[in-house]
């Protein structure tokens, strides 16, 4: 009885304690002493970080020299943002950039809205198996890599494919998907859709389901109807989640997505299929011009985390959404 | 739900229903007429007869690649890779997320450690950078290119730093007081409650790294050393751009008589087919812990 008694009383006194030692903030030998494993715990990942993500950023400084493998950085002479100029007031500059932009664009709005529809469409299925069995064939895609969806489409969408079997059984003549500067860009853009759309729509399926059912409900009693029901309570309930991933796509403006070109790529269609990544892979890496391809590779890794940061700043005001 | 049967609304099931089975087929098909491709005859193959369904039967295809030590090794490589990529990655995000999570300790240095990561997961050094800097730690042309950058996924630890945060911190403040040190809480407490999450990440990990082809055909010079999915690279996406699909590769390896009747887009089906199947067996059971994962996150302390 004594015991439980006394419990009342230290605890309001523990707490004010506990508050005083946070203020106080303790010498570090106290902390080190009591959560040295905390410490130690971080290791792994502090070492990782060094090696993996702090240190190759020294490399960026290739972008501002010649580079010469034999001298080494601190050998080549320093050009300035001679790099940078060369690669601006080049030929490909041009279209590199309207390439990425224009790709990247085009997988953004089309994608954000395929998933949407499907979910509209698929939430609106009552039968679990056949809801459950559409769910899973049209996420896989979306677990396969570009190399193998690449095999694939390559083996459908060639002359000879099935598509163009079928195109031509229709009366119409072959199209060239993957060897046709004017189409190259929107196949990949609808290819990255058709891997993509299934699994984009997951998101907005799980704030779908979060919908309080009595609200259709009501809307039902009200002699709301099925678009009734999608416009004026779908919908609103899953602005939220678009807002955010209109928000959050910001940061993928430059990202037209690196594997898949490169699968796909080829010479014929290189002015209008070659992005920022591919070429920094080619040019820099194939070719050896090291110092213009980190140049190319630095522009687009600065410019990108802008556009990843300034997308997290936006989610955070706009749609409440913190990483951590 | 209110259920309507009015004529208007079984013309919206049917028109739901339809459109719903379209795209199932559309995301369907293109691997049927590759699996039908890879089981046909070569010669239906060769006069392009096939679409949905193989001609003249038979496992030839498969056979041959059974047979081919470069893709054994290859298909090797890859699963050494899942199996020690995904341990690594574990292990280091685990060890990772429970410092980060555990807010009412007062831990010098932890907010400048967050940053760095958070840094480090949106700001990348670019290609040639990373190479070089791969280069001088000695790391090309072996087998550890694959899994040590990569240990530390930023993004997957930050999914289970606030899956822990969600974790009452009464727990291990209580084992504490008990006597319980750090890694004990985290192996005994932390690790039991957060069991599904982390098989969630790790099946992440592990398609991320059965996936994974180009720093193979970067950092890697032999390629008896690639994975999988650089070998398919080379095989299936380097010879088409060539235009002579794999006829250097497997001649004089093999037998000659069976090779005039291989052809290789038949045999690039059949590795496409081997290269996809773990996903396509494995997916079906474990898509409810994907989707889950799309969640993970959003669980707020």
């Amino acid at each position: 009885m004594a015991v439980r008694s006394s419990v009342p009383e230290t605890a309001p006194a523990a707490a004010a304690l506990s508050e005083a030692y946070e203020e106080r903030k303790p010498p570090f030998r106290t902390v080190w002493r009591q959560h040295w494993m905390i410490y130690a715990m971080l290791a792994p990942a502090a070492v990782l970080l060094i090696l993996f993500h702090l240190y190759p950023l020294w490399g960026l400084s290739i972008a501002f020299v010649k580079y010469s493998a034999f001298k080494g950085v601190m050998g080549s002479p320093f050009v300035g943002l001679d790099n940078f100029r060369r690669f601006f007031e080049g030929p490909d500059a041009f279209n590199i950039i309207r390439n990425t932009l224009g790709i990247a664009l085009g997988k953004i709005i089309l994608g954000q809205a395929a998933g949407l529809a499907f979910a509209l469409t698929i939430n609106e299925i009552r039968h679990t198996l056949f809801k459950r069995v559409a769910q899973t064939t049209t996420t896989l895609p979306h677990f396969l890599s570009w190399v193998l969806i690449g095999g694939v489409m390559v083996e459908i969408l060639n002359r000879s494919g099935i598509v163009n079997r079928g195109i031509e059984a229709l009366g119409y003549t072959s199209i060239s998907f993957l060897g046709d500067p004017g189409i190259f860009p929107y196949t990949m853009i609808l290819l990255e859709t058709w891997k993509e759309f299934g699994w984009g729509a997951v998101i907005y399926l799980a704030a779908l389901a979060g919908i309080n059912p009595e609200t259709y409900e009501a809307a039902a009693v009200d002699g709301a109807g099925r678009w009734a029901r999608l416009r004026h309570v779908s919908i609103p309930g899953i602005t939220p989640i678009i807002a955010l991933l209109a928000c959050l796509s910001l940061g993928y403006v430059l990202n037209a997505g690196f594997e898949q070109i490169l699968v796909f790529i080829n010479p014929i269609v290189f002015s209008t299929g070659d992005i920022l990544d591919t070429y920094v892979y080619r040019v820099g890496l194939l070719t050896g011009e090291f110092s213009l391809g980190t140049a190319v590779g630095m522009f687009r890794s600065v410019v990108g985390f802008v556009l990843v940061w300034l997308s997290y700043w936006l989610a955070d005001r706009y749609a409440n959404y913190r990483i951590f | 739900m209110v259920e309507e049967r009015r004529a208007s609304d079984i013309i919206a099931n049917s028109i739901i229903w339809l459109v719903t089975l379209l795209l199932v087929c559309l995301c369907v098909l293109p691997f049927v007429a590759v699996i039908a491709k890879s089981l046909s005859s070569a010669e239906a193959v060769r006069t392009n007869q096939v679409n949905l369904w193989p001609i003249g039967i038979n496992l030839d295809n498969y056979g041959f690649l059974m047979r081919e030590k470069a893709f054994l090794g290859a298909f090797g490589v890859s699963v050494a890779r899942v199996t020690v990529g995904v341990t690594l990655n574990l292990a280091v995000i685990a060890l990772t997320a429970y410092p980060l999570s555990q807010d009412h300790l007062h831990i010098p240095g932890r907010t400048i450690f967050k940053v760095v990561l958070v840094f480090g997961m949106l700001f990348q050094g670019g290609l040639i950078p990373t190479y070089l800097a791969y280069k001088s730690l000695g790391l090309l042309n072996h087998f550890a290119v694959l899994v040590l950058p990569v240990a530390l996924n930023i993004f997957f630890a930050i999914l289970i730093i606030n899956f822990f945060r969600g974790i009452p911190k009464e727990l291990s403040e209580s084992a504490l007081m008990d006597g319980a040190n750090h890694f004990q809480i985290l192996f005994r407490i932390f690790l039991p409650l957060s069991l599904p999450s982390l098989a969630t990440v790790g099946l992440f990990a592990a398609v991320t790294h059965w996936n994974s082809w180009f720093d193979g055909i970067i950092f890697l010079r032999f390629e008896e050393q690639w994975p999988l999915q650089s070998y398919l690279y080379n095989q299936v996406t380097m010879r088409r751009l060539e235009g002579t699909l794999m006829s250097s590769q497997f001649h004089g390896k093999t037998d000659p008589s069976f090779l005039k009747d291989a052809t290789p887009e038949a045999l690039a089906a059949a590795m496409i087919m081997i290269g996809s199947i773990p996903i396509m067996l494995v997916y079906p059971f474990v898509q409810r812990y994907f989707v889950r994962g799309l969640t993970l996150g959003a669980v707020k302390g």
